[in-house]
């Protein structure tokens, strides 16, 4: 089963949940597409890593067969060409590599050269098999570094997949979720936080995946997180309560499950409430 | 006019949380919530008034129409974004679509048409005496610098004349939208969070705010959780020549300040007090020449 | 010779714009006929690569130099590869600059910022 973390505001803890449900089950593959600032490998601290460049293609023109005409500088939608003094220059951080420009050429001067944006590091950490995205510093879009990281486990997959999501309800985190079987929302017990949960609400809505929210950091008092839960009849899959020793061993990038008896128990009991609704909502397949 | 940018890498560290504060204790008559993916900071710096709202146009999405589509599915084969869906006919993933023109480019018969696309709105609340400026992204947009970019020119355009400081809540990331803020700024306070992801997160935007060549200080949220990591932060501050300007105690306060719409320091707490504090060593910073 | 200025209005009258690449129109001056010409600049509305279609368009104009208060990477190395050289502005009012430019009395402009996409010095 291939279980989506996600949150709309950063900091509710989607990372805490996804390492430890990854951790604590009895093999996993823990996938980070939060690829601007991935953070699961801090807590993994993964070996025997290997790595690939993800790259996308980018225009390069041939001097010769180019006679000037500009069709591809008014063409692209990116502005990421421009024609000065003969030369056609290519700006590569800009191009969102359509090729529409090698397409409508009508001299067939464009060809297309491969441009690395980010890479995917695979390695493991005990039960877990760690698969991290990286985008590079300042590049646009880290949608095909999410895309790859999805196929290749399409190959492949154990019995539990964790998908660790960016935060926000952005294309990227639309790419996150595309395969997943089942939506766990990390909600904190703010204001913020449930503004930004009904953001990501209606995005796995909008899905039609099934979800359920996971209530972090509770404490005393009225959780407006889990009035908007009741109040629009959203399953309440755990509540994790507000914990100084959680924290800390959070800070530190220690996998809490793999620390401490009481943190086992209760992501095992997540882990389990999950995959039984996976199981009611899903059709009956591995 | 001198603009404040507060930022962090990592989401959570106390950001909104720390701007409102610093919004009410400067008085500042102009701020913004550059956060346009998911924004927070209305909730706090509340207003009364309805906002003036602009619907904010992002890359066009193509739309097929149906009765010139002959199926010949070269715009499918082409589209390197997989947005051409084939089922009851031929359509667009207005969710995947980038907006690059290639599939109007292929079609043979013209039935193909590239659409101007909502892709947010920009909200402006202004009275007497402050405006604030905001926006909001809809699902699923690539998050872009230009909604940012508007939502600062809408701050700045409609400030009152006599506005001697903005303040900006910054989007968390290292990506396009925090780039887009840093533009024009003075300086930017960082907010960082004394946690391993916090530490990595704020080193990645100390690096992206360094190429931008702006102005950085730091302070801690949550130091208490984790003083070893606070210290950790305050040696590499040292090591880059970034003034560390402060550190906030994790304070149960702060929810309920938070979840009652009022900033730290409209109640009596002890980070509301190191707010207060951080408040004056930036001020100092910003607006005596020569400070340090 | 002829010279480019980012302004906020049509008109000898007004400011420079505060960015180039968004600029709402180009001011070309010609310093020896002293005729102007106003442009839409058509990158203000692009969501991205604005800078780099603001310069192609200048490159365009035959304009010899720039004058304005910042430049982003992109736009500045369009201009480089065309040989148009830019300088940097003082204060906002579009004739003070274009006479303190005549007079020899403007600086070349020496940060470029990195692009909005951050790729300063990589």
């Amino acid at each position: 089963m291939r279980i989506a973390v996600l949150s709309g505001k950063g900091g509710t803890g989607k990372t805490l949940v996804s390492v430890n449900l990854a951790a604590v089950a009895e093999k996993a593959t823990y996938i980070d597409c939060d690829v601007e600032e991935p953070n699961g490998h801090l807590f993994f601290k993964p070996e025997d890593i290997r790595e690939e460049t993800v790259s996308i293609q980018i225009p390069i023109a041939n001097e010769t067969l180019c006679n000037g005409c500009r069709q591809c500088v008014d063409f692209c939608k990116f502005n990421a060409l421009a024609y000065i003094r003969n030369k056609l220059i290519v700006f590569e951080d800009v191009c969102h590599s359509c090729g529409g420009c090698v397409l409508l050429c009508p001299q067939k001067a464009l060809g297309e050269k491969e441009r690395g944006i980010g890479k995917v590091q695979k390695g493991r950490s005990g039960n877990v098999d760690v698969h991290t995205g990286i985008l590079n510093t300042g590049e646009a879009s880290g949608v095909p570094i999410i895309k790859k990281l999805l196929d290749d486990n399409k190959d492949a997959p154990s019995a539990v997949t964790i998908i660790d999501c960016p935060p926000g309800s952005a294309c990227v985190v639309m790419e996150s979720i595309q395969d997943a079987d089942y939506c766990v929302l990390v909600a904190e017990p703010t204001l913020f936080g449930v503004h930004n949960l009904n953001m990501v609400y209606e995005l796995v809505r909008l899905f039609q995946k099934p979800f359920g929210v996971v209530l972090n950091k509770c404490l005393e008092g009225e959780n407006p997180a889990e009035k908007l839960c009741l109040k629009k009849n959203i399953q309440i899959l755990g509540r994790i309560p507000f914990d100084h020793a959680l924290g800390m061993l959070n800070s530190n990038a220690k996998i809490a499950v793999r620390e401490n008896k009481t943190y086992q128990t209760i992501f095992a009991k997540l882990l389990d409430t999950v995959a039984k609704e996976v199981y009611h909502e899903t059709a009956p397949h591995s | 006019m001198k603009q404040l940018l507060i930022l962090s890498g990592k989401g959570g560290t106390g950001k909104t949380t720390i701007a409102s504060a610093l919004i009410r204790l400067s008085n500042a008559k102009a701020y913004a919530d550059c956060d346009v993916d998911a924004p927070n900071l209305h909730l706090i710096a509340g207003r009364n008034s309805a906002p003036v709202n602009k619907d904010y146009y992002g890359l066009p999405k193509a739309a097929i129409n149906p009765e010139r589509c002959i199926q010949c599915d070269a715009c499918r084969q082409n589209c390197r974004f997989a947005a051409v869906l084939v089922e009851n006919g031929y359509t667009v993933d207005p969710f995947a679509c980038e907006g690059c023109g290639v599939c109007e480019f292929v079609c043979p018969v013209g039935a193909v048409s590239l659409n101007p696309a909502v892709a947010g709105k920009r909200m402006l609340y202004r009275d007497e005496e402050t405006v604030f400026s905001t926006a909001q992204l809809k699902m699923g947009s690539g998050n872009s610098g230009l909604l940012v970019t508007e939502v600062k020119k809408q701050m700045t355009a409609a400030a009152p004349p006599d506005t001697k400081l903005a303040i900006i809540d910054g989007s968390p990331g290292i990506g396009c939208p925090v780039i887009a803020s840093l533009s024009g700024v003075d300086l930017v306070l960082m907010v960082a969070e004394p946690s391993v992801s916090g530490i990595s997160d704020m080193e990645r935007i100390v690096k992206t705010a360094a190429k931008f060549g702006t102005k950085a200080v730091v302070c801690v949220n949550k130091y208490d959780t984790n003083p070893e990591n606070t210290k950790e932060i305050e040696t590499f501050c040292k090591e880059q020549g970034l003034p560390f300007v402060g550190k906030v105690p994790f304070d149960e306060s702060v929810v309920k300040a938070v979840n009652s719409g009022r900033a730290i320091t409209d109640i009596n707490c002890k980070s509301g007090e190191v707010v207060k504090a951080i408040y004056h060593r930036i001020m100092k910073l910003l607006f005596d020449e020569g400070g340090e | 010779m002829k010279i480019a200025i980012p302004v906020d209005q049509k008109s000898l009258e007004t400011n420079v714009c505060v960015s180039f690449g968004r600029a709402p129109y180009f001011l070309i001056y010609d310093t020896t006929t002293k005729e102007s010409v106003f442009l839409d600049n058509g990158a203000a509305a692009s969501t991205g690569g604005a800078g780099i279609k603001a310069a192609q368009a200048i490159v365009d104009s035959s304009a010899d130099a720039l004058l304005t208060p910042r430049c982003g990477e992109n736009a500045a190395n369009v201009l480089k590869v065309a040989g148009i050289k830019i300088y940097k502005t003082i204060g906002d009012s579009t004739g003070h600059n274009i006479d303190a430019f005549v007079a020899g009395k403007l600086p070349l402009l020496d940060e470029i910022h990195a692009g909005f996409h951050g790729h300063g010095g990589n």
